[in-house]
């Protein structure tokens, strides 16, 4: 049911704007990929593009293997769903639902009839005749899915819609949108700044910034393994350490630092500049010095968040770590002024270029 | 226009730009050349239009500045063209008509912006409203009835001793032009009104209260605060009453008298009675002319576009 | 001066000011019942409907009441697709060009009725088409639409143009787009247009008088019978003309009023429904 899509070479420029700088990527057919980036990194361009409202400067652009170059937005198997959701106002919800099979000739009963069964695919039964101002934000956010499901399209386009429901709803909202897109097979294509929707939702996440594809890769990989220092930070928090690297051995090597000697994985430094990236939550906070990588700090700031607790500290050479620490609800929680040391596991740690993937 | 034919595709956006064109060109732009035209030609019997005396010149403009009388100017009497003279007076009376209406309207627009409740704003504008459903010409002569002199206004005067006897008021009393400034005043005081009002419901309250808070006394706030965010609506107004009153010909026909002439007064003269088009034309130019320069002025002297003055 | 003084005194010039702008109507209301030859209402000679009666009797006053019907509903037919097209495309272009169209759109609104009327006669005399109502229409269009302009160009301000890519991406032609999206949106505004537009013709004096050639329209005929000789009848017809505004007005104000009440029910439902997500 869903189709693959196939960026070659994809550029678009606004005037002397690059906004898409020849993106390359294969998105499969029934996958959930995610576009994720600052805004500005030309993501929405990307979906802008694909949905056909506006045309790349080069590069070409495959839906399904045809190319899509010509093709107007109402000529395309696509189907895009608004940040705003753009539900027509005037109409009612069963004619919002209908609206792309009303457009397509189809008759009023079969309309009817068709726009009833995406509300109940989309669990909101009953709100046929209802106004879109009688709905609250979930609601509409299920009528744009089931209006866009309406003219079956092959690709999916999301771009944030979830961005104006309130945290609770978000999060519902996403494993309903994943459990729509299991059940009807379509291929999701997503777009938001928002990385714990990204991981959490999609198959494959692809990472941008000034209109450069930084890495695509599925959740996991994104989030333990950052191909650079701007993956690395966008997607999560870290402790960073500046350096240079020293000897290596089978992918590990080791880091110089101010505040002492590291040891790290080596990732694809291309010979850029390079930092070292921990994660907090892979720091932790101990009273005795680990074998390696251990810094012996002051803890300076404890917060408790319910979940974790993240712990601030200062070393005595004068960087400023953090470790987060899960609550298993019964184990010693730091106090401020406490010495003791900060110390992470070698294989958790990432030696990366600190910048992003610029242009050819 | 890439924009245009993205949104709405070859035939519509060709249909939108045809009907704008026949609006600008058929019915704004050409007639306004035909009549700048117009007015350099001579005025010639049908048999000789083409012929040799129908060639281009300033005659036209140059009777305007013909027969000179008296006026009088802040006390001193000088030779001024008739029709100047009329052109002046017009101009001089509207700036009248203007400030006056500003001056009534000021107050009742704050009013409704600050003062008044919200809740009865709806039927309070309701009710201001309803002159203006009423024809220009039916208001023009409500006020001839009121000002005759066996007229109601007079009847009142008399009967609550503030005057000795009945005057006539169209042959005016303190000027020649006070049954027409009050006519006018009448008619378009609401053009004044409702921009200042607009412009102030948008002033936060807050900044009212700020001031005072602060220590302002009700004038100061006002010459601070209030004035100067109700600018634009000053602005549109003050060019909408000016140039309704400027270029009224019901008004001034209606409650003038012989010795109150009105510059669309003259035009008119020249077009229907005389049958001159080309004199008409003439005068209809410069006429057009004073609105420019006072649209620009005031665009200038309160420094707002054009756009916050056409609403 | 304390607050209430000052908010007594607003209410008092508030209510001097309603007095000062409707006491004239109901003056000249007033005197189309009274017994007099002159319209007056002072002295009071006695109620009388003969007003009334010559009124309907006068052939010509139905002949002009004919005539600014047709011309206010000719100007409604071309000056709301006018003001609206130039509505549209303005607003879907920017730059200097735009503000080039937009000053000949607005300058009609600004520039004096009778300079308009002589001007469009002046035009299409060129073009050998003698005066008549058909050019007070036209003159009369070219600074109507700029109202309909700036009425559905506020509306375009206020319009989501998601909506129009929403519906092109379900597959609709730009032509449905036009009729199922951009049309009922503008709606209010094409309606308000046209009920200025109908308002504005039925009131215009300056354009008409140059360009109507012979004939008349109601308001033509009222000024012509105030300069020669009036009578009461005139009072008769100002009184029902206002009579029927202010029915319009009530109808148009009330239903006004429903349709703001239904809405806010529904964003009233809208607002419980979005709480109850919140549980």
């Amino acid at each position: 049911m869903g189709a693959g899509i196939d960026l070659d070479n994809v550029v678009c420029d606004f005037g002397s704007f690059r906004a898409v700088d020849h993106v390359n990527v294969s998105i499969q057919p029934g996958e959930f990929f995610s576009f994720l980036g600052p805004s500005g990194c030309g993501k929405t361009t990307i979906l802008r593009m694909i949905s056909g409202f506006n045309d790349p400067t080069s590069g070409s652009i495959r839906i399904g293997g045809k190319d899509t170059l010509g093709q107007r937005p109402n000529q395309r198997p696509t189907a895009l769903i608004f940040q705003n959701l753009a539900l027509f106002p005037l109409m009612t919800i069963w004619e919002n639902i209908a609206f792309g099979l009303e457009v397509r000739g189809v008759g009023k009963a079969e309309r009817r009839a068709k726009a009833e069964e995406l509300l109940a695919l989309v669990d909101l039964p009953g709100a046929a005749d209802k106004m879109v101002s009688q709905l609250s934000g979930g609601q509409k956010q299920r009528v744009a899915i089931a209006r866009a499901l309406a003219v079956e399209p092959d690709v999916m386009l999301l771009d944030e819609p979830l961005s104006a429901l309130d945290l609770k709803l978000r999060q519902h909202m996403r494993a309903e949108l994943r459990a729509i897109q299991k059940r009807t097979g379509v291929t999701f294509i997503y777009i938001t700044h928002d990385q714990g929707e990204a991981l959490a939702m999609s198959d494959r996440v692809g990472v941008m910034s000034q209109g450069r594809l930084q890495q695509v890769a599925d959740p996991r990989d994104i989030y333990n393994n950052p191909v650079n220092g701007f993956v690395a930070s966008f997607v999560g928090e870290n402790n960073i350490f500046t350096g240079t690297v020293g000897a290596t051995a089978s992918g590990m090597a080791r880091f110089d630092t101010a505040h002492g000697q590291f040891r790290a994985r080596l990732g694809e430094t291309g010979g850029a500049a390079v930092k070292l990236y921990v994660r907090p939550e892979h720091t932790l906070f101990a009273t005795e010095p680990g074998v390696e990588n251990s810094l012996p700090v002051t803890v300076t700031e404890v917060a408790f968040e319910g979940s974790f607790i993240s712990v601030h500290a200062h070393s005595d050479s004068g960087a400023s770590l953090v470790a987060e620490l899960r609550n298993d609800g019964g184990q010693m929680i730091p106090e401020t002024g406490q010495k003791g040391f900060m110390t992470f596991a070698a294989e958790r740690a990432s030696i990366l270029p600190d910048g992003i993937v610029r242009a050819k | 226009m890439g924009d245009l034919l993205k949104r709405y595709g070859g035939t519509l956006t060709g249909a939108f730009v045809l009907l704008t064109a026949f609006w600008l060109l058929m019915l704004i732009i050409l007639p306004n050349l035909a009549l700048f035209e117009t007015s350099f030609r001579p005025y010639l019997p049908v048999a000789e239009m083409g012929g040799p005396r129908d060639v281009y010149s300033a005659d036209n403009y140059v009777k305007f500045f013909e027969s000179p009388g008296p006026m009088s100017v802040f006390g001193f009497e000088i030779a001024v063209p008739l029709r100047a003279q009329t052109f002046l007076y017009t101009v001089f009376y509207s700036v009248v008509v203007t400030v006056v209406a500003f001056a009534f309207s000021y107050p009742i627009a704050f009013y409704l912006a600050k003062v008044v409740s919200p809740k009865s704003v709806p039927t309070l504008i309701l009710l201001l409203f309803i002159p203006l459903w009423v024809s220009e010409a039916l208001r023009a002569f409500a006020w001839y009835i009121i000002l005759t002199l066996n007229g109601p206004l007079n009847a009142a005067l008399v009967g609550l001793g503030i005057m000795e006897k009945a005057v006539r008021w169209q042959q005016g009393v303190f000027t020649n032009y006070d049954a027409i400034v009050i006519g006018l005043v009448y008619n378009y005081i609401l053009f004044m009104l409702f921009p200042i009002y607009n412009a102030m419901s948008s002033l936060d309250t807050n900044q009212i209260e700020a001031a005072q808070d602060l220590g302002a006394p009700w004038w100061k706030t006002h010459l601070r605060i209030v004035l100067p965010h109700s600018k634009p609506g000053i602005a549109s107004g003050s060019v909408m009453v000016f140039m309704l009153a400027a270029g009224s010909l019901l008004v001034p026909t209606t409650l003038g008298s012989t010795r109150s002439n009105w510059f669309t007064q003259t035009i008119q003269q020249a077009m229907l009675e005389s049958q001159d088009w080309n004199t008409g034309a003439a005068y209809s130019f410069l006429y057009l002319l004073l609105c420019t320069v006072v649209v620009f002025g005031v665009m200038r002297l309160f420094k707002v576009r054009l756009s916050d003055i056409a609403r | 001066m304390t607050d209430k003084m000052r908010k007594l005194l607003y209410h008092i010039y508030m209510g001097s000011f309603l007095f000062y702008l409707l006491v004239p109507l109901v003056i000249m209301s007033g005197a189309a019942f009274n017994n007099n030859k002159t319209p007056s209402v002072y002295p009071w000679k006695g109620f009388s409907s003969q007003w009334f009666v010559e009124l309907w009797n006068d052939g010509t006053m139905w002949t002009s009441f004919g005539n600014t019907i047709w011309v206010a509903l000719a100007v409604v037919a071309i000056a709301v697709p006018l003001g609206a097209a130039g509505a549209i495309l303005i607003n879907s272009i920017s730059g200097w060009s735009r503000s080039f169209l937009y000053f000949f759109m607005v300058a009609p609104i600004l520039a004096p009725g009778a300079v308009i009327g002589i001007s469009t006669i002046l035009f299409w005399n060129k073009l050998s088409v003698p005066v008549g109502l058909h050019l007070s229409v036209l003159g009369q269009v070219s600074y109507i639409a700029s109202f309909v302009m700036l009425l559905v160009l506020a509306r375009l301000q206020s319009f989501d143009q998601n909506l129009e890519e929403a519906a092109l991406d379900l597959g609709a032609s730009h032509n449905q787009v036009l009729r199922r999206i951009l049309l009922p949106h503008l709606y209010p505004a094409l309606g308000a247009g046209a009920a200025i537009a109908f308002f504005q013709s039925i009131e215009n004096f300056n354009v008409t008088l140059f360009t109507r050639g012979t004939q008349n329209t109601l308001t033509v005929y009222v000024f012509s019978k105030v300069r020669s000789g009036i009578t009461p009848s005139i009072n008769a017809l100002a009184f029902l003309l206002i009579a029927a505004t202010l029915v319009a007005a009530l109808i148009y104000e009330v239903r006004r009023r429903r349709a703001a009440a239904l809405e806010a029910a529904r964003e009233a439902e809208g607002r419980r429904a979005a709480e109850a997500e919140m549980v």
